[in-house]
């Protein structure tokens, strides 16, 4: 009996947990799948969207996933910015995209010295009255803590997933990336609508990183360990696909939580990654690649 | 030959420790940015586990020390053992590299080498004998023949092996290996077809590229003294191991020299100059400038300046 | 053609390698009054910085305290710091360049072990005193004589470290019988849950869950609902400080209250965690270094929180520097009485003082043992309680971090069993 409660809940877990990645791999996913650009720097956007609802809610109060949509529009804009700089000095110029793989990891240092400078080194956290709150159904227990970033993390997948699919600008980002030429020869200009990509993407980052801090406690360094796990996230779940990220997060979740409830959590990085080398040994498109 | 004897006329006659640690880490990005450079720059493909292959030379090293205790009977012996171990436990795991290297390519085959240092970071955490995360300590001899300090012995090793390291990346390049690579980087179906034995040379490139790597990381226990997985296996390591030859130019042998040798220099001197924040940002700002205006490298800048000159 | 070409490349390396000497052999040498040098490395980026740079201040601190008393035998104190980055390979060019090329006349460590066994090799070779901050067990393979630790861990750091935990719960009526022993994969964590396994046995305890988790686990609530299907009498936790609020929060959301919970958290003594949790602490039962209660008012340790605390407020440091602080004034503090007291500035002979006589400290008297650890171990263990909100007032008043242990700093009672969740 106690091993069936342990079991479900073990699998509660984990699909929590992975809603709360698929929120911080969904940028990934779009920016590396759609534009075939590795924002390495992803990471520490989120952790940057995670400061400033820190800042926002201990100076003003205001609700964490609140902060996290006002602060959308504004990730969406420092996103265009950096695409557009990307853009002037590599694609532009042909460059091989590795080149821009070491552009983002100079960004990934500037984010992490800005941070330090502005809101220094000390461990921060949010207050929200429900975060200690937990929610009892029966044998399963559901904390608020990591049941707001699930749903959260799933609403935000599932209204990329439709934009993607049922809207023209949607419509035009997915084409961007299987025929741009194509594109350009219909009138739309692809640079403006790749750049409208990559913003969407760092505008996930902000609700991320609201949801980041409402989870753990953040500190300027913490960016770089959720690198090798976002990338894991996005490439299991097919590149580019919105949905695949959502359910190869689950599954991850799912994975690592079984691992920590019955093999000792020592191993649950471990078998993420195993299963990710895995993956891609077998299928490299991964999971539900196209 | 010139240059090894010149160093060890420093060694002989120049006491001041601090060259020597710092010229170490620099040395070690030489011989590292060049194997890195042989898959990466020569084959395309594009590894981010440099730390992978590092620690598990450092480790290896580190093993053999704590089990065999050469140095006391044979100190001279010991580093050229512990070289050619750690290059050949990293070159096996290079082995399975090149496996991964048939099946998938591109930015997948990226993603899972960084995938690879993670699990071998979990694997070396699990493994009690290995010291997990507490750690293994490796106390270096404190005195040599004929060497004032152990230190300076260290560099003089370290400056045959990054001397080896640039000759060999030079040799590959120039032979029909390097054409082969350079084949397979530009179109893989292609040299296949044109008779190039595309799958010999990818297990070769990233058995040779994982051997320098390897060999890198087995001096490391001797000059840190202390190994620990989560920061030997670094991302680090891995970025560093890239951005150098980036940043110098990719195609040739002298590339990665010249790229680690200016970039590890810079690391070493914002380390004791600049206020900490600022030597962050001096090098984010380094690098973000290097790749926008040396598309090439520094020697491909270098190339651009010389064919201006001559016109 | 092309030997010309190889040529300039190698004037290229050859000219980056010259300066690198060139701009090393033009550093600092200008004397003025002969300053009393000190150096030491730091971790103030990185993973570390939030410990570190509370750190750096404090030893700016006492350089300040010292020099408006006229310095150190006469000279006054210059502290040149550098950034180790967290990074334990950027350590020993850091302590080279500081031995060989500014001169310096004391070095001493930066913080936590893996920081700090980079610098032993060179220390070492010139036989120099090296005070260090926070190094759990880090000499034992050494052995270095002249190596000395400031953290009270004690003479045995592994099992000291939380002998008190342990015999306040074998005290307990009716005595618990099983533990479950839960630790971060990492050095300081596995190192306190190894000692933690040891006390166990001696003390009687039945281990029934012993597990590990790895640093950047986002959610601990499967782990603690394994150690609940455990049902220990005793939960031992050596945690970092966003495993130990993970680990607060899930075992308050599932209700996971054992008899006795707490030991070896990092974190929970950080300001800022302790206004995030407010009420929920109370209960727990921790190690502790120093807290705001009247057996702790050592000498001079007011002045220097004060002094800590508006300076903090400006850099956005911990803002009440309980922690690490204390120390890191104590361990350069002891170095310059060492000084004095021994009236030398010579290597072996302040070791020797450091380790014949007890010294004063903002930390209280400090006498040194085995493997330069503290003669006798001073590892508290508080008890949180009567916290009533998340306000700062809250945490820098005495009453709410209750020292339990040891018997000459006590200064209240433990309330056993874990009155559960607030």
């Amino acid at each position: 009996m106690v091993s069936i409660d342990l079991l479900l809940n073990a699998v509660v877990a984990g699909i929590l947990i992975g809603g709360f990645y698929a929120a911080v791999s969904l940028g990934i996913s779009v920016v590396f799948g759609l534009l075939d650009i590795a924002n390495i720097a992803h990471p520490l956007f989120v952790i940057t969207g995670s400061y400033f609802t820190f800042y926002l809610n201990s100076n003003f109060g205001l609700d964490p996933i609140l902060v996290g949509l006002i602060l959308m529009p504004l990730f969406f804009v420092i996103g265009n910015i950096v695409y557009q700089s990307y853009y002037h000095f590599f694609e532009k110029q042909g460059a091989e995209p590795l080149r821009g793989l070491v552009f983002f990891f100079g960004v990934l240092f500037l984010i992490e010295v800005s941070i330090i400078i502005t809101f220094g080194v000390d461990y921060q956290l949010v207050e929200a009255a429900y975060l200690g709150e937990s929610l009892n159904l029966g044998i399963v227990n559901v904390s608020y803590r990591l049941f707001i970033p699930f749903l959260v993390g799933v609403l935000l997948t599932t209204g990329l997933h439709f934009f993607f699919a049922k809207t023209f600008y949607g419509r035009a980002i997915m084409g961007v990336s299987q025929d741009s030429l194509a594109l350009s020869l219909m009138g739309a200009d692809p640079v403006r609508i790749k750049s409208v990509a990559f913003g969407i993407g760092i505008a996930t980052a902000s609700m991320a990183g609201a949801l980041l801090v409402m989870i753990l406690p953040i500190e300027p360094a913490l960016g770089r360990e959720y690198i090798g796990r976002v990338f894991a996230v996005a490439v299991l779940g097919g590149l580019g696909s919105v949905k695949g990220a959502l359910f190869a997060a689950i599954i991850l979740g799912i994975a690592e939580s079984l691992t920590a409830t019955y093999f000792g959590a020592a191993w649950s990085s471990g078998v993420s990654f195993g299963f990710l080398l895995l993956v891609l040994a077998v299928r490299p498109a991964g999971l539900f690649g196209r | 030959m010139l240059l090894f004897l010149g160093a060890f006329l420093i060694t002989q006659n120049f006491h001041n420790q601090y060259y020597y640690l710092a010229a170490f880490t620099v040395l070690q990005y030489i011989i590292l940015s060049q194997g890195w450079n042989i898959l990466g720059g020569y084959t395309g493909y594009v590894n981010f586990g440099t730390g992978a292959f590092f620690g598990v030379g450092a480790y290896t090293s580190a093993m053999i020390v704590k089990t065999f205790k050469i140095g006391k009977s044979a100190p001279f012996l010991e580093l050229p053992i512990l070289f050619i171990a750690g290059g050949l436990v990293a070159a096996l795991l290079g082995l399975g590299l090149g496996y991964l290297t048939m099946r998938i390519k591109g930015i997948y085959f990226s993603i899972s080498t960084l995938a690879l240092a993670f699990v071998t970071v979990t694997i070396i955490l699990n493994i009690d004998a290995l010291g997990g995360a507490t750690g293994l300590y490796i106390i270096r001899p404190r005195k040599i023949p004929f060497f004032t300090n152990y230190m300076e012995f260290l560099f003089l090793v370290m400056v045959a092996l990054s001397i080896f390291a640039v000759a060999f990346a030079r040799y590959i390049e120039n032979s029909w290996i390097g054409r082969g690579l350079s084949a397979v980087r530009d179109d893989e179906d292609a040299a296949e077809c044109t008779g190039v034995p595309v799958l010999k040379l990818k297990v070769f490139a990233t058995m040779a590229s994982s051997t320098l790597m390897g060999v890198a990381g087995a001096a490391y226990p001797y000059f840190v003294t202390f190994l620990e997985p989560i920061s030997t296996v670094s991302l680090d390591v891995g970025v560093n191991s890239l951005a150098m030859p980036l940043i110098g130019g990719t195609s040739t042998w002298a590339g990665p020299l010249v790229g680690a040798v200016l970039l590890g220099i810079i690391q070493q001197i914002a380390l004791v100059t600049l206020s900490p924040e600022y030597s962050l940002l001096v090098i984010g700002i380094l690098l973000v400038s290097f790749v926008i205006l040396a598309p090439e490298g520094i020697v491909g800048l270098f190339r651009k300046f010389r064919a201006s000159l001559k016109k | 053609m092309k030997l010309l070409k190889r040529f300039r490349i190698q004037n290229i390396v050859g000219f980056l390698m010259g300066s690198i000497f060139i701009s090393g052999l033009f550093a600092p040498s200008v004397y003025a009054a002969e300053p009393l040098k000190i150096g030491l490395g730091m971790a103030l980026t990185g993973g570390l910085a939030a410990a570190g740079k509370p750190a750096k201040l404090s030893i700016e601190i006492w350089r300040d305290d010292v020099n408006k008393n006229g310095g150190i035998m006469g000279r006054p104190v210059e502290i040149i710091v550098y950034d180790d980055q967290t990074k334990p390979s950027n350590v020993p060019a850091i302590y080279g360049k500081l031995l060989d090329v500014d001169k310096v006349d004391f070095v001493v460590s930066g913080y936590g072990t893996n920081l700090i066994v980079p610098a032993m090799p060179i220390v070492m070779d010139r036989n120099m005193v090296f005070m260090t901050l926070f190094g759990l067990a880090a000499n034992e393979k050494f052995e270095y004589e002249n190596y000395f630790q400031i953290m009270p861990s004690g003479p045995n750091p592994l099992t000291d470290w939380s002998e008190g935990f342990f015999k306040l719960a074998s005290e307990q009526n009716p005595k618990p019988k099983t533990i479950a022993i839960l630790a971060a994969d990492s050095e300081f964590a596995l190192n306190t849950a190894k000692g933690a396994r040891m006390n166990s046995k001696k003390y009687g305890f039945e281990i029934v869950y012993d597990g590990k988790y790895p640093p950047g686990t986002p959610d601990f609530t499967p782990i603690v609902r394994a150690i609940k299907a455990k049902n220990p009498d005793i939960f031992y936790v050596g945690s970092y400080p966003p495993g130990s609020v993970g680990i607060v929060k899930a075992a308050k959301e599932i209700d996971l209250s054992p008899k006795m919970i707490g030991g070896g958290m990092v974190g929970l003594q950080y300001t800022s965690i302790q206004m995030n949790l407010g009420k929920t602490l109370n209960g727990i039962v921790n190690y502790w270094f120093w807290a705001p209660e009247p057996t702790m008012k050592f000498t001079g340790i007011e002045a220097f929180l004060s002094k800590y605390q508006s300076e903090a407020v400006k850099y956005k440091y911990d803002p009440l520097g309980y922690y690490l602080p204390p120390f890191a004034y104590a361990y350069v503090q002891l170095l310059g009485k060492a000084i004095e007291g021994a009236q030398s500035f010579e290597q072996q002979k302040v070791a020797d003082y450091i380790r014949n006589n007890a010294i004063d400290t903002v930390v209280g008297k400090v006498s040194f043992g085995k493997n330069g650890e503290w003669a006798k171990s001073r590892a508290l263990q508080v008890q949180l309680q009567n916290i009533q909100g998340n306000s700062i007032d809250e945490f820098n008043r005495a009453g709410k971090m209750i020292v339990l242990h040891p018997e000459e700093v006590k200064s209240g009672n433990l309330i056993y069993p874990f009155p559960g969740w607030q």
